[in-house]
Parts: C-alpha cells; sequence; structure tokens
C-alpha cells in the first residue's frame, strides 16, 4: 500500500562501484573504457606535488614541482540505483603513488596485456599480487598486428599462477571489454567466498 | 532528512579531506554525491565553488564526474563535498567499502547488471 517509486532512482540507496583498467602505457586502457562507457570517455585530473626533497628534510623550501596526473575514466549504468565506474590507471610507473587512492574498493581489477610489449605489465602485475587486495584478471588485447599467443604461453611469461583468470579481448569492441568486466566481476566472487 | 546513520560513525582512519573525521562516508573516487533539498538561497552563502558542486549535484556525480566537470582538482572536491555533507547539504552514496554493504550481493548484483546490457 502507497508504496511509490523514488523519483528518478535518486533515493538514498543508491550505491557506486568500481573496476579498475591497468596496464602499460598505450596498451588500450582508454579504448577499452570507452568501448563500454554509456558516456564519451571523461578525464580527471589530479592535482599532485612531488616533493624531491626527501621528508625529513629540514630546509626551508624542498623542490617540489606540480604535476598533473589524468586519469580516464566512463561509466556504466547497472540500474537505477547502481553505477558501475571504470577507471584506467595512469600508465606511467612515475605516478604509481597515486594507485592505492586510485585502486580503493575497487571490486576488481583487468590488467591488459599488448603481447609485443608483455613486460610493459610487469609492474601493474606486481602491484595486483603484492600490494593490494583486489582481485585482478589479465585480458591480453589482440592488436590486428600483434601475434598471437596460446594464453598459456602467455601466464607462462607473465608468471601468474593458475588462479588467475586470462581472456583474450578486443579492446574496440564493447561486447568483448563487457565480457571481460563480467570475467572480473566472476573471479572477484569465486575468490571472496 | 534522515540523518540517522550513527551506525556507520566510526572513524575511519584513512579519510582523504584534509584531517576531516566526521564524514561518515569516505570520498572514493565514484563515491555519488547528491543533493538532499535543492535550496537556491545558498548561492548567497556558499563560496563559488562550492555553489557550482552544489548546483551540479542536483543530479546524482560521482566524485570523479565533479572534479571532470568543474575542472577542479580531486583534493578540493573532497574537501568542499566534505564540507557540504558536514552541512546536511548533500547526501553520500554508499560504495563498495560501506560498513553496511555486503560485499557478495553487490558482485552479484554488478554481475547481473552486466550480463543484463550485453
Amino acid at each position: 500500500m502507497g508504496y511509490r517509486p523514488s523519483p528518478e532512482g535518486d533515493g538514498a540507496s543508491a550505491i557506486s562501484a568500481k573496476i579498475v583498467i591497468a596496464g602499460g602505457f598505450g596498451v588500450g586502457k582508454t579504448t577499452f573504457v570507452g568501448s563500454v562507457s554509456e558516456v564519451p570517455t571523461l578525464s580527471t585530473e589530479a592535482l599532485m606535488t612531488e616533493v624531491s626533497a626527501p621528508v625529513d628534510d629540514l630546509e626551508e623550501t624542498p623542490d617540489k614541482t606540480t604535476t598533473t596526473v589524468a586519469m580516464d575514466f566512463g561509466r556504466i549504468t547497472l540500474d537505477s540505483e547502481l553505477v558501475l565506474y571504470l577507471f584506467g590507471t595512469p600508465g606511467q610507473p612515475r605516478f604509481w603513488f597515486m594507485w592505492d587512492d586510485l585502486v580503493r574498493g575497487a571490486l576488481g581489477a583487468v590488467i591488459l596485456v599488448d603481447t609485443r610489449r608483455l613486460s610493459d605489465c610487469f609492474p601493474a602485475v606486481n602491484y595486483f599480487e603484492n600490494d593490494c587486495d583486489v582481485p585482478f584478471i589479465i585480458a591480453v588485447n589482440q592488436f590486428d598486428d600483434a601475434p598471437v599467443y596460446p594464453l598459456e604461453e602467455v601466464r607462462e611469461a607473465l608468471a601468474v599462477g593458475p588462479n588467475v583468470p586470462i581472456v583474450n579481448c578486443d579492446a574496440r569492441e564493447g561486447v568483448d571489454a563487457r565480457g571481460v568486466l563480467t570475467e572480473a566481476i566472476k573471479h572477484a566472487l569465486a575468490v571472496t567466498g | 532528512m534522515t540523518n540517522n546513520s550513527r551506525k556507520s560513525a566510526r572513524v575511519r582512519p584513512y579519510l582523504v579531506t584534509g584531517g576531516r573525521t566526521r564524514s561518515r562516508r569516505p570520498l572514493l573516487l565514484e563515491t555519488l554525491i547528491s543533493v538532499v533539498e535543492f535550496d537556491p538561497a545558498l548561492e548567497k552563502t556558499l563560496i563559488p565553488e562550492s555553489w557550482r558542486i552544489y548546483e551540479l549535484c542536483r543530479s546524482r556525480q560521482s566524485v570523479a564526474e565533479i572534479s571532470t566537470r568543474l575542472k577542479l582538482p580531486l583534493g578540493v572536491v573532497r574537501v568542499l563535498v566534505c564540507d557540504l555533507s558536514d552541512q546536511g547539504r548533500v547526501r553520500v552514496h554508499a560504495t563498495s567499502i560501506d560498513s553496511e554493504q555486503d560485499q557478495r550481493d553487490l558482485l552479484e548484483r554488478v554481475l547481473r547488471g552486466l550480463q543484463t546490457i550485453s
């Protein structure tokens, strides 16, 4: 009796979640986010102050440079009360200090891999294996001119355990990207137990 | 307006909003913010940046979207949103790390959602 849908789904129970898309510079993270996002890929800028002097230095003004780091992200509205965000990590290794902020609360992560430049993703693999507890999967972004390797060979080359799912995808295809996200969530469910 | 989220009022040590500890929920990049009840008179009392955030959040926005649309650094957005929240002007919505959120439920909901739109 008397129940009414909340106006425009803008009620207090709305919730958001995120999946992080990691990988080396130029591996297709922005393309991946763009192919599934319902809005054009957005970019937010985090103003960073890099201190190049030791923290304990009592000198009056340590050398500081202010750097702007851009993070690409996209949005998928899953139902009127649930919004999923995708965040691409900044590719340059020197911005790693901000990964903790980016990754906090993530349901899962996808590490995109380009088989022609496999080592570019090693830092991301290291981070998710050692420095945080967000469940991750590997997605090989199959570039048109890249050789196709069996996924088990990729696994061996990356030295990730058998418990980490590895899938193929074409980051330009929304269907593929959604498939990868689905795998990431399934994996998160599996390890959540 | 109900203000009964006292249950989850435990202080979270990693709050990133300039050391303030009164916000009940941490402001992640994806945290949704919405105006509780729009009051145009606030234009006179809020600082311009806060007013712009307030106005934008008449429709639900994430912290990252606020930063992008208003071209404000994330750190600034977090502090100002935190203040607006303390004043009861905006609602800070739940995320996966909300203390009352069942992680498994949320994952299943996201999975269903992804499969539906596929």
